[in-house]
């Protein structure tokens, strides 16, 4: 039919089907806006336990609130193992970035992954939400930190005040050697002095240490009135409880406090009664009886069937995945970097498992109460019950500390 | 013996010393991987920092190479040279000085230094009490720098550091583009001056006292200076790569100094071909490409399989892949 | 001076329990290299196979300690026999660096197997009930658990030494040791000595690493983590010789130990200086032979 004229019809076919394509094409799309979020957690290496903790709190939250999306707006989260490693975390950083092209970082466990990982989102500009590291100075390497979590000195200066108030005249600190034990013992250091009190010695413990007994027989020897104790959670946390025990320490008359870390929630029967009494100061302890709690720990029950406890750093991790949930909802999926960080600095939630929280603008770092907690047996289980609430505590190192 | 035979007999040895004369001379299948190398970068724009990584860690495989596959001395410590010149090269821009090329050679002079002086005390000893002691070495350069921490950030790793631009004009970025040029004109020096060693009258003698060190001491051939020169200049050639990759990740860490670090270059250097100068260029890349394709995965496998690996190839296949190819060759 | 005595008797005490479990672990080494003249890198993952084995009776089956102890002896044991038998072997008196490469190789594929198992967390010990907390022993307390190291580790050194000495079996592996050939020329079985010696030993440091999983923590990344401590015991001790490990083994614990407690930020760097001057000026360990 066409004859020699083919040639002729499949141009025009071609240029009608480029023009439909071209059409599709330029379109405005109702098509999807995915947000991609790379999240840095240390699925394996010392610190595996904690980041299965923050990952399941993360993940729940998702779950929970993927309906509260904009239609056409959708989270795409990619997951890499920076191994409890900085150097790894550094790179699949860079690799998230350059390769993935994430428009937010959120996640990281370890204070110097954090701290590897700060100065490329400020190259960069990618908006990074921290859900755990707590080494003080974090947020002050780059502009586009905001922190979620909360910070050594928030906890352990409090606690020692509290300490130098009980009439404690000595102590003996112990922390793990890395950023995060530095400041824990720099924060109670300062809490304790300021209030009247000495330290009369100080241990740090190698970074992967399992056996504390050396340690803490030496801090028998010593006879402080206190020990200030601090490892990272979880199982460093068992074993120095278990050299604890096994040496005497409390019987000897020395009594014991920390931060959170020292006791989390999903260790505490591990542990045995040794504890019992014990006091330290925290932002979230699962026995915290508020509404909030009570529907995050139905949620949490539900979906991982009541085998495994949340803990502080699940909590963090739900605070932020709400953080950048609330951005994405806010800016219906399309944001510039500066505005993720301007929305992010002022961001707030009255309603956290934990109590009120929210951002300081100035410091882009977390401000929230701070509970001084006793381990009780609450039915026949061992607890850490809020005894006392200290209202929207600021980081002290920073305030002390002024930026330049 | 005709006149004829007498001829023949003399070409065939002028052949030979015609072509023992001319081995070491460049051929055009050695500018492969320079040419494969500069290719990449163009193909792979985005996996350049993992580009300028391999590069590195080919510098640090063939320095090993030099001790293991020439020397014969077998070292599961090796990484501590290039720990060395990594925390030097570090420290020094953390410190204020971020100049990048004099950084490289100081990281070099530090690390032929601890090669030389950790040479001078365990190269008397052979066999099991020398690679347990290039152990010991390494793990208490490993404690040092652990405890040194003001210094060298112990566990935290070394931060801030500030390398400066390269020649005052190439700035390192994020993407890797100047790191990977960086790496690949260093890897071409190093293997300019590695391959002039193996290749020189001093190289064969390493071989002799590999294969049979009573005949080198019989024929008077200082053998123990020599291990120690080829340790020494190792060492350097492995610091020089500790200190490109500080410089191009900006951050030292502990490991840098580990025992996996260590037997990751045996893996590499095995995979590829032990003594025989392109072991690494082989071996390296297929490992770390591999493992950043295949580790993130399900790094359980990832350990299975390379462990498997280590096996056959000791089972089987000695000489690496390029022993295969040799072998096929025949 | 009363503070002086009382930091020495605990570095002593808990010195001297750390360096009965490196003991048991690193026996077995020193006696197979001595032996068999192979480098066993793996060596130390029978030591981490022990204490998984018992963890998981003990966990997952409440099996009772003691019961849990033998049957991680017993799985190292038996574990270690086919790997003799069917790689090892063919590698006695062969190249080091292939030695090497497949012991690393063998570590490598034990650590995805426990992986695989057990995930990559430590293994939680929980120990009997008449293990916690002290003993009064008069003039001080000491943990319960560290005394029934000492003990435990003092009979079976006793044990092992008897059995050297005065076995027909010991006197096998001493043979051996001094003139492998003498030794077959005479008529013993070399290779089914070399699977039993190889099994007795990997059998020591299965119950080695389940004695000490209280303080070297059962996990994926054991062998690597504690090679060097391992090793450095052997090369200080010296190879084919068990009363050398024993030797170093408290040297090196009490060391360690003693550097914990009185200067922490020094940190095992003078483990190895120690080691290095040993090394130094005895080349072969302390009581190895040329």
């Amino acid at each position: 039919m066409l004859g020699r004229h083919w040639r002729l019809a499949a141009l025009a076919a071609a240029i009608v089907l480029g023009a439909g394509v071209l059409d599709a094409g330029l379109a405005p799309t109702r098509a999807d806006t995915t947000v991609k979020i790379g999240i840095i957690n240390s699925y394996s290496g010392f610190v595996a336990q904690a980041a299965d903790e923050m990952q399941k709190g993360i993940d729940l939250y998702v779950k929970e609130h993927t309906k509260d999306l904009p239609a056409g707006v959708k989270i795409e989260i990619i997951k890499r193992d920076d191994t409890s490693n900085p150097e790894v975390g550094k790179r699949i950083a860079q690799e998230l970035i350059t390769r993935d092209h994430v428009q937010l970082l959120a996640g990281v466990i370890l204070s110097p992954v954090a701290a590897a990982v700060a100065p490329l989102t400020a190259e960069a500009k990618v908006p990074f939400v921290l859900t755990n590291a707590a080494g003080v100075s974090i947020p002050r390497l780059s502009p586009y930190v905001v922190r979620t979590s909360f910070t050594l000195w928030q906890q352990c200066a409090p606690i020692g005040k509290w300490a130098a108030e009980q009439g404690w005249k000595t102590a003996f600190t112990g922390a793990t050697d890395f950023i995060a034990g530095h400041d824990a013992e720099g924060g109670f250091t300062k809490g304790f002095t300021d209030g009247g009190g000495k330290i009369v010695g100080k241990v740090n413990f190698p970074v992967q240490n399992p056996d504390f007994v050396p340690f803490v027989q030496r801090i028998k020897d010593a006879k402080p009135d206190v020990a200030f104790l601090w490892v990272p959670a979880q199982t460093q946390a068992t074993a120095m409880m278990k050299a604890v025990r096994d040496i005497g320490l409390r019987e000897a008359g020395i009594a014991i406090t920390s931060a959170q870390d020292l006791l989390p929630d999903e260790e505490l029967q591990n542990m045995g009664d040794v504890i019992e009494g014990l006091i330290t100061a925290g932002n979230y302890s699962t026995a915290a009886k508020r509404p909030a709690n009570d529907a995050f720990l139905a949620a949490w029950n539900k979906e991982y069937g009541g085998k495994t406890i949340p803990d502080f750093f699940s909590v963090d991790g739900w605070d932020g995945m709400a953080a950048i949930f609330d951005l994405v909802i806010a800016k219906k999926g399309q944001f510039t970097p500066e505005e993720a960080m301007d929305f992010l600095s002022h961001w707030k939630n009255p309603n956290s498992p934990r109590g009120p929280i929210s951002i300081d603008p100035e410091t882009r770092d977390i401000v929230q109460n701070i509970y001084i907690r006793k381990v009780e047996k609450v039915d026949g289980t061992l607890a850490n019950v809020e005894i006392a609430t200290i209202p929207n505590v600021k980081d002290p190192w920073k305030e002390l500390n002024p930026a330049k | 013996m005709t006149v004829k035979d007498l001829d023949r007999a003399r070409s065939d040895r002028n052949g030979a010393i015609e072509a023992f004369a001319r081995r070491h001379r460049f051929r055009p299948l050695e500018a492969v991987p320079w040419v494969a190398a500069l290719a990449a970068a163009f193909v792979f724009p985005g996996y350049l920092p993992l580009g300028a990584q391999i590069l590195a860690t080919i510098l640090f495989v063939m320095s090993a190479d030099l001790v293991v596959g020439y020397a014969g001395i077998v070292t599961l410590g090796h990484a501590a040279f290039f720990g060395t010149g990594a925390y030097t090269a570090g420290i020094l821009a953390a410190h204020g000085w971020g100049e990048p090329l004099s950084g490289l050679v100081a990281a070099a002079a530090v690390s032929a230094l601890i090669g030389f002086l950790s040479g001078l005390v365990i190269l008397r000893t052979t066999g099991l009490a020398l690679l347990m002691q290039t152990l010991v070495v390494a793990a208490m350069l490993l404690e040092t720098a652990n405890k040194a921490s003001s210094i060298t950030g112990g566990d935290d790793g070394l931060q801030g550091v500030d390398v400066w631009p390269i020649f005052g004009v190439f700035h390192f970025d994020m993407f890797g583009r100047v790191a990977y040029g960086y790496c690949l004109g260093v890897l071409l020096v190093g293997w300019l001056v590695t391959r002039q060693i193996v290749h020189s009258p001093f190289g064969r003698s390493l071989t002799g006292m590999r294969e049979n060190v009573r005949r080198m001491h019989a024929i008077g051939a200082p053998v123990f200076r020599r291990r120690l020169v080829v340790y020494t200049i190792s060492a350097a050639l492995a610091g020089v790569s500790g200190g490109l990759i500080a410089q191009t990740t900006q951050f030292v860490g502990l490991t840098s100094l580990s025992l996996e670090r260590s037997g990751n270059a045996l893996i590499m250097l095995t995979i590829g071909g032990v003594g025989r100068l392109y072991g690494a260029f082989i071996g390296v890349p297929l490992y770390m490409i591999a493992q950043d394709q295949f580790a993130e995965i399900e790094p359980v496998y990832w350990y299975f399989w390379i462990g498997l690996l280590m096996v056959a190839v000791v089972m089987f296949a000695r000489g690496g892949i390029i022993g295969l190819v040799e072998r096929f060759r025949r | 001076m009363h503070a002086v005595t009382e930091a020495a008797i605990s570095i002593g005490f808990h010195g001297l329990a750390f360096a009965m479990v490196l003991y048991l672990i690193s026996v077995g080494l020193s006696v197979t290299m001595g032996l068999m003249g192979l480098v066993n890198l793996a060596h130390a993952v029978f030591a981490m196979l022990g204490g998984y084995v018992l963890t998981a009776l003990m966990n997952r089956w409440g099996v009772p300690y003691a019961v849990s102890l033998a049957g991680a002896a017993a799985a190292a044991a038996l574990a270690s026999v086919p790997l003799e038998r069917l790689l090892y072997r063919r590698l006695y008196g062969g190249e080091e660096l292939d030695q090497v490469l497949l012991t690393m190789g063998i570590i490598f594929m034990s650590v995805a197997g426990v992986t695989y198992v057990w995930g990559p967390l430590n293994q939680p010990v929980y120990l009997p009930h008449w293990l916690d907390g002290q003993i009064d022993f008069g003039f001080r307390h000491f943990p319960t658990y560290r005394s029934f190291l000492i003990l435990c580790g003092a009979v079976l050194v006793t044990l092992l030494w008897l059995a050297l000495e005065r076995t027909r079996f010991g006197a096998q592996i001493r043979a051996a040791v001094d003139n492998l050939r003498m030794a077959q020329s005479i008529g013993i079985n070399t290779s089914r000595l070399f699977t039993l010696t190889f099994a007795l030993g990997s059998g020591l440091a299965g119950l080695g690493g389940a004695l000490g999983a209280d303080f070297l923590p059962i996990s994926p990344s054991y062998a690597l983590s504690n090679l060097v401590y391992f090793i450095i015991v052997v090369a200080v001790g010296g190879l084919g010789s068990i009363r050398g490990p024993f030797v170093a083994a408290l040297l090196i614990g009490i060391a360690d130990t003693g550097f914990k407690y009185l200067l922490p930020e020094l940190g095992a760097f003078f483990i190895y200086a120690l080691t290095m001057a040993l090394l130094l000026w005895r080349p072969h360990g302390l009581f190895g032979r040329a």
